[in-house]
């Protein structure tokens, strides 16, 4: 090539780059920000998802991939406020004990048939049928679905469920309780529906990208389990024009801080705030480190069964132990990553639920402090009897550290022995199911938006309840705020009496941090339940 | 010569048996078990899941059924804790993988290792030695789950050359971390091993005569002092071969490369039995097949071994 041919095609090269991003400028159709060229988010996995499939996934990363390969009857805005999905919209009958969903008629499968009621009913079946072996087959239980007990047990079959299409876009449930809030547990990926068709052609099969069919903004179109998977937009998704991500990859990387370098590298748009970084990071990245609330409860259940230690059954030593915690050397000084000290059980970021000025919360530290020295002396504790008591965790450092501090506190305010036991994570699950211990660390996050997602966990009968705590009162207003269409008088109450018999020691709520690049805009941090869509994000030129 | 490998793989059955029996019965007298979790599931729900795996029959007959299970179709049993695959899938999908990038490490490790070792001791005290030596201490005290954080800082985040994980088929770039990280600690042991037993038989009689014959330096190393040098070599890498290509859980941790190495600790610490049992099926398989084919190479090395 002579040296004007070359300088031509390098003009050229060079013109056609500078032009590129002018024609493909893209405005946000909302915020009117300019898009980036490339759409693809891109975020790490710890471990591959236990399953995609809807009605088998019981993990937090299977869900996010639910979400985006399958609709449900309604779907989260960003602030976790219930929008229509499948369903247009629902009716319910007075008792609200019948639920009926009207579906859209354009909601499409990626191979093109329709998606109809019949949809949802194969899939909520599925969900509750014993053979499908599902461990989230209790959310199906905790949704009140009539004859749900009798299908679980194996006494009745899967289509005497309470749920059936009236016709192809008509969905009614009935329900054995009248639950308010029932439209919002339609968001969770349980019971998302999924296709009969390719499930009984496919076997355990269905989901491999070769075989996969969903109803979603996205397709699957690779998984390589322990390393990589890609969905892709689907254009059969009935709302396909506002989808903007064109493209999500996940990437599997079991070590946060390599996470966090990858992040670096510019590998993800996603990263992790390895432990105890996130002051270093919000300092060094105050644009792209964040935290924000969630639907989460760190706290030590203490043991009053049968095999728990006599001076737990004391309520007096109950108070002692929990006023003795100063939650904000927790917060402040070890998580640092705007944690929220723990004075109830459910976190004030749940909707309807405004957190109660409960006593023991109102006082300073040093009142608390006095106040439980007094109680631990009236129990008849002190240097002639002294208390001693055993804290289980699993084994970690950042329970370490919790825990460290927290005998340390008892130590120094109340003088009484706790010795630390740890233990590795299945070991200590049959442990504390066991009740073999005295002080349990524990956390719960909120399975749906709704302060009895927690609360249901200090009832007599629930299989979550390590403390063995039982209270008629309580579990009375756990029963009639089902029925109710405000209920918060009920749980304030709740919260009051547990603050009062101290079943456990809430010690803060969590925060979810993350690092966000610049360019990544529409993450959805308001939504406490941290449901994200990805057909909500987009990426912009920073 | 026949008979001594038919009577070994005769032995190799009742072994395996052993072994899959003793495995299954401690794995189950581990607390806990697949589906143990935070959200302990209600009594009837756990039924279910454990009627769907089999998991509800007396231990005995689970272990019947497994076995037969292997013997008749080969079939390794579903992944409890990957509800959408099977062992077959788990091992299929990633054991290609850790042969590759594990043969890989062990091509880099022998051949760089044994030559620095050898060299290191015919050059005894000399910068080489100390050059081997040094290298040796030094990749031993520091470990992979070290080494690898720090190449992708290195080749990741400060020079951009290499992607910080993944695999992509394996090709050249996505190699080179998990093959350096891998190799190292397996090439210092093989050098360490090979400059010893090579110094002890550089001290013996026949190597003594056959210099006092003057013969030339190299023929006496090549041909008369590298076999028998060889023979704690061989014996070392024999299972050193099986544990490096079914790869390392700390290589598939830090490279999600995809690889089944990650598997080995995540599906104890998951209960997942019949992931664990794949695991202790095929590498036991391999490492008896690699001492037998390790015995049958010391009979070709050392003519005083006859079988």
């Amino acid at each position: 090539m002579s040296y004007f041919a070359k300088s031509l095609a390098a003009s050229f090269v060079v013109a056609s780059i500078a032009a590129a991003p002018v024609l493909a400028q893209e405005m946000h159709p909302v915020t009117g920000e300019t898009l980036a060229d490339e759409q693809t988010f891109t975020y790490s996995l710890m471990d591959d998802p236990t399953s995609l499939d809807p009605q088998i996934i019981e993990d937090v990363s299977g869900s996010a991939f639910a979400r985006d390969l399958f609709e449900g009857l309604m779907n989260q805005d960003a602030d976790g406020n219930l929008i229509p999905g499948v369903a247009t919209g629902f009716t319910t009958n007075d008792d609200k004990t019948v639920y009926t969903f009207t579906l859209r008629d354009n909601a499409m499968w990626s191979d093109g048939r329709q998606v109809t009621a019949h949809d949802f009913v194969y899939a909520w079946r599925r969900a509750a049928d014993p053979e499908t072996g599902s461990p989230y087959s209790w959310f199906m239980d905790i949704m009140s679905i009539a004859g749900v007990g009798d299908v679980l047990s194996g006494d009745a079959s899967p289509d005497t469920l309470g749920v059936r299409a009236i016709d192809d876009l008509t969905f009614e449930v009935t329900l054995t309780a009248s639950l308010p809030y029932f439209a919002s547990m339609t968001t969770h990926a349980t019971t998302f529906p999924t296709p009969s068709w390719v499930i009984e052609e496919f076997g355990i099969e269905w989901m491999r990208p070769e075989n996969f069919v969903g109803n979603g903004a996205y397709v699957l179109t690779e998984y390589i389990p322990g390393e990589t998977s890609t969905r892709e937009r689907s254009t059969s998704y009935w709302n396909n024009e506002a989808t903007i991500i064109d493209k999500v990859v996940t990437l599997n990387i079991a070590d946060e801080n390599t996470a966090h370098t990858r992040y670096l590298a510019g590998e993800l748009d996603l990263g992790t705030v390895p432990t105890g970084q996130y002051l270093r990071l919000k300092a060094e990245y105050p644009d792209e480190t964040k935290s924000y609330p969630r639907l989460c409860t760190y706290y030590y259940s203490l043991n009053m069964g049968e095999n728990g230690p006599e001076s737990l059954k004391d309520v007096r030593v109950r108070q002692a132990l929990s006023f003795a915690v100063d939650r904000s050397i927790i917060t402040e000084n070890i998580l640092q990553a705007g944690q929220i000290p723990a004075f109830t059980f459910t976190p004030g970021a749940t909707a309807g639920f405004e957190v109660p000025e409960v006593a023991f919360g109102m006082m300073s530290q040093d009142e608390r402090n006095a106040k439980a020295k007094e109680l631990l002396a009236d129990a008849g504790y002190g240097a002639d009897n002294p208390l001693e008591l055993e804290l289980l965790y699993n084994t970690s450092e950042g329970h370490k550290n919790i825990a460290t501090a927290i005998v340390q506190m008892w130590k120094e305010t109340l003088g009484i022995n706790v010795t630390l036991a740890n233990m590795e994570w299945k070991t200590f699950l049959q442990t504390k199911g066991d009740g073999n211990y005295d002080i349990g660390r524990a956390g719960w996050c909120g399975d749906y938006n709704e302060a009895s997602t927690f609360l249901d966990l200090v009832s007599t009968n629930s299989g979550y309840n390590d403390s063995k705590y039982s209270n008629a009162e309580v579990d009375a207003l756990l029963q009639s705020a089902k029925t109710m269409d405000d209920a918060s008088a009920n749980y304030t109450r709740i919260e009051e009496i547990v603050a009062t018999d101290m079943p456990l020691i809430p010690v803060y709520h969590y925060t979810g941090v993350g690092m966000f690049k610049p360019s990544l805009k529409g993450w959805p941090f308001n939504n406490v339940e941290g449901n994200w869509y990805s057909r909500d994000l987009y990426k912009i030129v920073p | 010569m026949l008979n001594y490998v038919i009577k070994r793989v005769g032995l190799a059955i009742p072994t395996m048996l052993i072994l899959i029996v003793f495995s299954f019965l401690l794995m189950h007298s581990a607390p806990g078990g697949p589906f143990t979790s935070e959200r302990p599931l209600p009594p009837q729900v756990l039924a279910n899941i454990e009627a769907k795996y089999g998991l509800n029959q007396p231990l005995w007959r689970q272990i019947i059924n497994y076995i037969w299970g292997i013997l008749t179709e080969f079939d390794l049993g579903p992944s409890f804790r990957y509800k959408d695959r099977t062992v077959n899938d788990i091992i299929e999908q990633g054991f290609p993988i850790t042969i590759k990038y594990g043969g890989w490490a062990f091509i880099f490790a022998v051949g760089i290792g044994v030559p620095l070792g050898i060299i290191a001791a015919v050059r005894q005290n000399t910068w080489i030695d100390y050059f081997a030596v040094g290298f040796s201490i030094g990749a031993a005290v520091l470990p992979n789950f070290v080494m690898a954080p720090l190449l992708v800082i290195v080749f990741t985040l400060w020079l951009g050359w290499l992607p910080g994980g993944g695999w992509n088929g394996g090709d050249f770039q996505h190699m080179v971390m998990p093959v350096i990280a891998l190799s190292t600690s397996y090439m210092a042991s093989i050098a360490r091993i090979t400059r010893s037993s090579m110094l002890e038989v550089l001290n013996s009689n026949f190597i003594r005569t056959a210099r006092a014959k003057g013969l030339p330096e190299h023929v006496v190393i090549l041909r008369h002092a590298l076999k028998p040098a060889m023979l704690p070599m061989i014996s070392y890498l024999g299972p050193a071969f099986v544990g490096i290509i079914t790869g390392s859980f700390i290589i598939d941790l830090y490279f999600g490369t995809g690889g089944i190495g990650i598997h080995f600790v995540n599906a104890a610490l998951n209960r997942d039995y019949s992931v664990i049992m794949g695991l202790t099926v095929l590498v036991g398989s391999l490492t008896i097949a690699f001492n037998l084919i390790v015995d049958l190479i010391y009979a070709w090395i050392d003519p005083k071994i006859r079988y």
